[in-house]
């Protein structure tokens, strides 16, 4: 098997003129991918992420709210997606809900499936972080006669946010790389454009490759802005 | 008279902690209620701001009066609490905001006051307390003992009518507890009202106006410090003195 592999890469690479025709199409695929990524991949997780946190903000409050139905709705929301995988939630929006009269864009279709389901994980990141925070302060704020909101606002927030930023930004970047589902659904994200350059010219390995080494270097440029964050954060910190 | 509670009752689950509580406290006087863990005083404390709510009984403070045999609107509690100021055990300073910070919270978001006035205002209560050099640093930064004296500084920045405090020097380093023990002195001489739940017997002794002595929930015996520390009426704030002694 090795040695089959090996002679298998010598041809390649003792190939003058293939190796001139993979760097001239990689080369050439290189600007479309990058379109992809940045007028679709990049946005629908940004847009997405901020939506889905708001939905998760949202949930987490009416779990630990105490209030029944609320507390009820929230835990069926989550239950069922989590329990549902990620790509049959997509395909009921997008492939599914036409059945009922109701036809969504495929991005705007992307935009909810993916909104919903960092709702639902994103929303146990904020529940822990809220619940974190000490009942202390929680009574410091009130006594100096703060309303449920202020509280939130001014006190637990800022330092729920401190807690939520590691596990946060885990969601983050699983996001920017579960966007390559919504290529099923006929977004024309960056690895849709991969597929349609691949089938042109058959050269699966270096185009998916190259695919998969920008989806690399933009989750490395948010672990750096994760980083910072987190030093911004944790400045009130005794280390 | 400043405060007036009448027959607070408080239970938590299956145990009641306060049974009917009546007590009366004048303008200006500093009230120490002291008594074993578990007597509840701390829970009468709390009762008084409605971080505990009570099951029954009515509590005025000023002119403001909540009777919790009715139930209690959430405006009325947040109105209610800024009567009083609360210092607690474990200081429980905003973490993320610095000691100036701290104290302008509450004027800033509750008050609306602008912020160029509250800074002044907080910076002349961090001014009081001593700690102006040490308005800029975060709570972690801080010693115990300051972090308490901003703590106080801040339930100040409200203009509290009532001051409670809530062991408010237990968690300190002994050699901590004097200058804490000195910012509450002068806020009595200043003629503050105040409600202090402690174990400073020689604070109670020297500044309290008046004692209060709790076990299993009830009040059992009330008095000058002078009269109920020397001359104690009942067989159980004997045994308590002995104790503590």
């Amino acid at each position: 098997m090795v040695k089959m592999y090996l002679s298998y890469l010598n041809n390649i690479m003792m190939d003058h003129d293939r190796l001139e025709r993979l760097a001239s199409i990689a080369q050439s695929s290189l600007l479309p991918l990058v379109k992809g990524a940045l007028y679709n991949t990049i946005p629908l997780t940004i847009i997405t992420f901020f939506i889905g946190l708001l939905l998760a903000i949202l949930t987490a409050l009416a779990r630990i709210s105490g209030i029944k139905l609320l507390h009820g709705m929230a835990r069926v929301y989550v239950s069922a997606i989590r329990g549902t995988p990620l790509l049959v939630q997509l395909f009921i929006i997008f492939y599914g809900l036409p059945n009922l009269g109701v036809t969504i864009d495929p991005f705007p279709a992307a935009v909810i499936g993916f909104s919903l389901n960092v709702g639902a994980y994103a929303s146990e990141i904020i529940r822990a972080a809220i619940l974190s925070i000490p009942k202390g302060q929680w009574e410091a704020a009130y006594s100096i006669g703060m309303s449920y909101g202020q509280v939130l606002r001014r006190v637990i927030f800022p330092q729920a946010a401190r807690v939520s930023i590691p596990p946060l930004s885990n969601t983050f970047v699983s996001l920017v790389k579960d966007t390559s589902l919504a290529s099923l659904i006929l977004v024309t994200e960056m690895f849709r454009k991969a597929q349609e350059i691949a089938s042109t010219n058959y050269e699966f390995l270096l185009v998916y490759t190259e695919a998969g080494l920008i989806y690399w270097v933009i989750c490395f440029g948010l672990s750096i802005i994760q980083d910072r964050i987190e030093r911004r954060l944790n400045r009130y910190i005794a280390r | 008279m400043m405060i007036s509670v009448q027959g607070l009752y408080k239970q938590f689950g299956e145990v009641e902690v306060l049974k009917g509580i009546d007590l009366k406290i004048q303008k200006g006087k500093v009230v120490v209620i002291i008594g074993p863990s578990g007597s509840g005083k701390t829970t009468l404390l709390r009762c008084l701001n409605v971080l505990e709510k009570p099951d029954k009984g009515k509590i005025r403070i000023g002119e403001k009066e909540l009777d919790f045999a009715k139930s209690v609107a959430k405006q009325e509690i947040h109105a209610f609490r800024r009567l009083t100021g609360m210092v607690f055990q474990n200081y429980q300073l905003f973490p993320h905001m610095t000691a100036l910070e701290n104290v302008m919270e509450g004027p800033v978001t509750v008050k609306k006051e602008a912020k160029a006035q509250a800074r002044q205002k907080a910076m002349d209560l961090l001014k009081k307390v001593g700690l102006v050099q040490q308005a800029d640093q975060y709570p972690f930064q801080l010693s115990g003992g300051q972090q308490q004296r901003v703590g106080i500084a801040r339930a100040l920045a409200m203009e509290p009518e009532v001051m409670l405090f809530d062991e408010p020097t237990s968690a300190l380093d002994p050699e901590l507890v004097g200058e804490v023990l000195k910012v509450m002195k002068d806020l009595a001489a200043e003629g503050m009202t105040m409600v202090v739940v402690t174990h400073e017997m020689r604070f109670a002794k020297e500044v309290a106006d008046e004692i209060i002595f709790m076990d299993h929930g009830r009040i059992v015996e009330q008095g000058k410090p002078e009269q109920l520390f020397i001359n104690p009426q009942h067989e159980r704030t004997k045994q308590f003195l002995r104790l503590i002694e």
